[in-house]
């Protein structure tokens, strides 16, 4: 009895241990397999050099469309998420702080957005693009990924700044400032790293998206000049060259995903040391 | 001096750099109220998880010396921990009932050292529910979670459920801290019962239940013994400074 | 002076009307994603039953008939097979990091979780096409005598599976983290091994919040569009077995918005899909967010 019992914890742990092993060889084995396929690809060319004679069929040129394109949707669309979700935010922390159920249920609302698959966002964004008379765009692409990044974006600051004691609200009040000063003065700046790293996540998760992008933003061989026209991104570029049967134009999918994979690194690093940042510089109470 | 059931030697534990007990020598008499005593922090709740060696939960920690029970040393000893855990029933400050009914809280610790037979189950329940003074209360309601119980009534029902396993000892950390004074006045006479049968160790920063309580005390500050010994000569003349102070209330 | 003063309380004024518009503004936002699919849906509903659009397996654009079934059958399965990939995996190793291993080592997995969790899906796809539909067609099929181009029901669910491993994984961990150490104490002090306080009080007291992470990462997994979509196969036929291509809803979504302007009915049908997706994603979500909720207050 004794014996069978332990024999079980230790087949119980093997296992365990063994899971976690696959957790961790899983992400070597798709940064790695990633990388070997694409280094060789990436050349100062590929980098530097829009796509020549279309992207699904030019042997020539490189990806910088897709880059410079990815960038200024990712941009637009946190930018437009930040001014949108960062007041909310605050309101749910400051401003409604008596109403706990109603905070509760804006948390609650904002967790079932954040379960919503991007391509019904893209979807929705295609309909919305219609009624307005647009043609897929940056900018329609810019309001379709901020209305998916905006649920992500509240709920991580809001993690934050629902940490700030209220006693430090009372301080700033009681020194004469208003809510609004309070709010972006006070809060703020006890919570600014933690506030990065919600910006670099919703950075992260709109240059990384592809159903959303796929109705919205279009694709294209050139860098465009304006809000109006449409734009190539990396996961795009990723997949529609991809399926191509030139091997030229598929390496041009694989340095794509070197690159988008070492943005997604480098803001994941980020995100990490500036959390890391959060926990020490913040006045403990 | 009576029989002697625990005996600690030269206990360090260190979590880090942190000394949480310093060189604690303690003896722990058969069969009476042993109280250790002291001002929260002082490493009175450690001491006692050590007892049992609950510190293993917690890696970080790293502990020296030895713990004598009868004749084994449970910090050393090869023999399986868990056989060493029955014999000490643990009371922990707030009652922590399993998250299953009644019957199966108490009959817990019997089904899995292998006890299956329904009526010899039944009999231990009701046997041990009347030791705790709860049959009466909940013999038609075993079936019900055991969280759905008063704090009060869970906490007995926890003693029940310790007691059941037959221990030679019960481990009780301020277990009357979270309870209200009728169900604390419950605990503390069931203890005073008890104590014919089993060795009993309870961790308090509350005097007056020491004194109720105790026939040994053992006096901890920041980690290390101050002094120990029976109650009477404990409270009515301590020979350390720091003793004196504490009794007359001069820091708590 | 006093403009000073005018000023503050006018930036605090406008301050709070934007905060205001702000978080209308994100409260009606489900409400009008429901709205618009269900407008753009309406005209398939006024022409078809809803349910045989659900129930019949005939999908031919062209001739005006949009039967819905295999590309639901297919999500169907690649979800499922995901899930039973995943939830096992993620259930040993959030019991190993929170009750078996040194802190460290939760601390060291955290990064892993999060360059997991931030992949983005299409770099899954890639990996999937690098790796895993090779393995299948070359290693994994003959070795069970079947033959297959790899792009199958399996591939899907496998990419599937790594990519909701983080997403599980964090909330089993956060669930097992709320359970007290005094009550692994008392059932140690019980006489019980880890191992029996893990399985009889520590799972049975998480439970119903294991549970909820199951179902928030089914829901994940049901919507999850481009990473399945390269690796699946993507052929109208209800799949017979998991070395079979699949097309799940997702992809049928994604891989027809070029002509479905060109096609009567076909944007509407595809929308139709679209909120057919919203709406099974929402209910896994809310039955499982309310279960967490009511859970957490219980603790």
């Amino acid at each position: 009895m004794a014996k069978f019992k332990n024999i079980e914890e230790k087949i119980f742990i093997a296992l365990m241990r063994l899971s976690t092993g696959i957790i961790v060889f899983a992400l070597l084995l798709i940064v790695f397999s990633i990388i070997y396929k694409g280094l060789p690809s990436l050349s100062w060319e590929m980098l530097t050099q829009t796509p020549k004679g279309g992207f699904y069929f030019g042997k020539e040129g490189g990806i910088l469309n897709a880059i410079i394109g990815s960038l200024y949707l990712s941009a637009g669309a946190t930018l437009v998420a930040f001014v949108i979700g960062f007041p909310v935010a605050l309101f749910m922390n400051v401003y409604l702080i008596k109403y706990k159920r109603f905070v509760q249920m804006v948390r609650f609302f904002l967790d079932l957005l954040w379960g919503v698959p991007s391509i019904v966002y893209g979807a929705f964004g295609f309909t919305l693009m219609i009624f307005f008379g647009m043609k897929t765009s940056l900018l329609a692409g810019i309001v379709t990924v901020s209305l998916f990044i905006i649920p992500i974006m509240v709920r991580a600051m809001d993690e934050v700044i629902k940490t700030v004691p209220i006693g430090l609200l009372e301080a700033s009040y009681s020194l004469g400032a208003t809510r609004s000063e309070a709010a972006y003065k006070i809060v703020l700046r006890q919570c600014f790293p933690g506030i990065i790293t919600a910006i670099l996540l919703s950075f992260g998760r709109a240059i990384g998206d592809a159903a959303a992008v796929l109705f919205t933003t279009g694709y294209t061989d050139h860098i465009p000049t304006s809000l109006g026209q449409p734009s190539a991104t990396l996961p795009l570029s990723i997949f529609f060259q991809l399926g191509s049967p030139i091997a030229e134009v598929q390496n041009r999918a694989y340095a794509s995903a070197v690159v988008l994979t070492i943005i997604i690194l480098i803001i994941s690093i980020l995100s990490r040391y500036f959390s890391k940042r959060y926990e020490k510089h913040r006045i403990n109470f | 001096m009576q029989k002697v059931k625990i005996d600690v030697r030269n206990l360090n534990l260190t979590i880090g750099k942190q000394q949480i007990l310093k060189d604690v020598n303690v003896q722990i008499p058969d069969k009476k109220i042993t109280v250790i005593l002291g001002p929260s922090g002082c490493g009175k709740t450690t001491l006692l998880k050590s007892l049992n060696r609950l510190i293993d939960l917690y890696p970080e920690m790293k502990v020296t010396g030895s713990i004598m029970l009868d004749d084994i040393d449970i910090l050393h000893t090869k023999e399986d921990i868990t056989e060493i855990r029955k014999k000490m029933g643990l009371l922990s400050q707030r009652p922590y009932p399993l998250p299953m009914n009644i019957y199966k809280n108490i009959t817990f610790g019997l089904r899995i050292s292998g006890r299956r037979k329904k009526r010899n189950l039944m009999k231990r329940v009701e046997h041990y529910l009347k030791q705790a003074n709860l049959w009466d209360e909940l013999k038609d309601r075993l079936k019900d979670p055991a969280s759905c119980l008063s704090i009060g009534q869970q906490q007995r029902l926890c003693l029940a459920r310790g007691l059941a396993v037959d221990p030679e000892i019960i481990l009780a950390d301020e277990p009357t801290s979270a309870l209200d004074p009728i169900s604390s006045t419950a605990i503390e006479e069931k203890f005073l019962e008890l104590k014919d049968y089993y060795t009993i160790v309870v961790v308090t920063h509350s005097l007056q239940q020491a004194r109720r309580i105790a026939d040994h005390v053992i006096f901890m500050y920041l980690g290390e013994v101050v002094e120990q010994g029976p109650a009477k000569e404990f409270f009515e003349n301590p020979i350390e400074e720091r003793t004196k102070a504490y009794l007359k209330g001069l820091f708590s | 002076m006093k403009f000073f003063l005018l000023n503050r309380r006018f930036r605090d004024k406008s301050h709070f009307i934007w905060m205001t518009i702000s978080i209308i503004l994100v409260i009606l936002l489900p409400i009008f994603l429901a709205t618009g699919l269900i407008i753009k849906s309406q005209p398939i509903l006024s022409t078809n039953e809803f349910s045989s659009l659900l129930f019949s397996s005939e999908w031919k654009p062209l001739s005006g008939k949009f039967g819905l079934l295999t590309f639901i059958v297919s999500s169907l399965w690649v979800t499922f097979l995901s899930i039973l990939i995943a939830a096992p995996i993620c259930l040993l190793t959030a019991i190993y990091l929170t009750q078996y291993a040194r802190r460290y080592l939760l601390r060291a997995m955290h990064p892993v979780i999060d360059i997991l969790a931030g992949i983005p899906s299409v770099i899954y796809g890639v990996w999937g096409i690098l790796v895993i539909v090779p393995f299948i067609s070359n290693y994994l099929g003959p070795a069970l005598g079947k033959e297959t181009s790899g792009y199958t029901v399996l591939a899907g669910a496998l990419v599937l599976a790594v990519m909701i491993i983080p997403f599980i994984l964090n909330i089993m961990i956060e669930v097992l983290k709320t359970i007290p150490d005094a009550l692994k104490e008392a059932a140690l002090s019980l006489g019980a091994t880890q191992w029996q306080t893990v399985k009889r009080v520590i799972l049975k007291k998480a439970f119903p919040g294991l549970l909820s992470a199951v179902s928030l990462g089914i829901s994940r997994a049901f919507g999850e569009t481009i990473a399945v979509l390269m690796v699946v196969g993507n052929v109208t036929r209800i799949p017979s077995g998991v070395f079979e291509p699949g097309y799940p809803l997702p992809a049928l979504i994604a891989n027809n918005y070029g002509e479905m302007l060109s096609i009567p009915m076909y944007d509407s049908a595809l929308m139709l899909s679209a909120l057919v997706l919203f709406a099974v994603v929402l209910l896994f979500n809310l039955a499982s967010r309310m279960a967490i909720a009511r859970y957490e207050k219980l603790q």
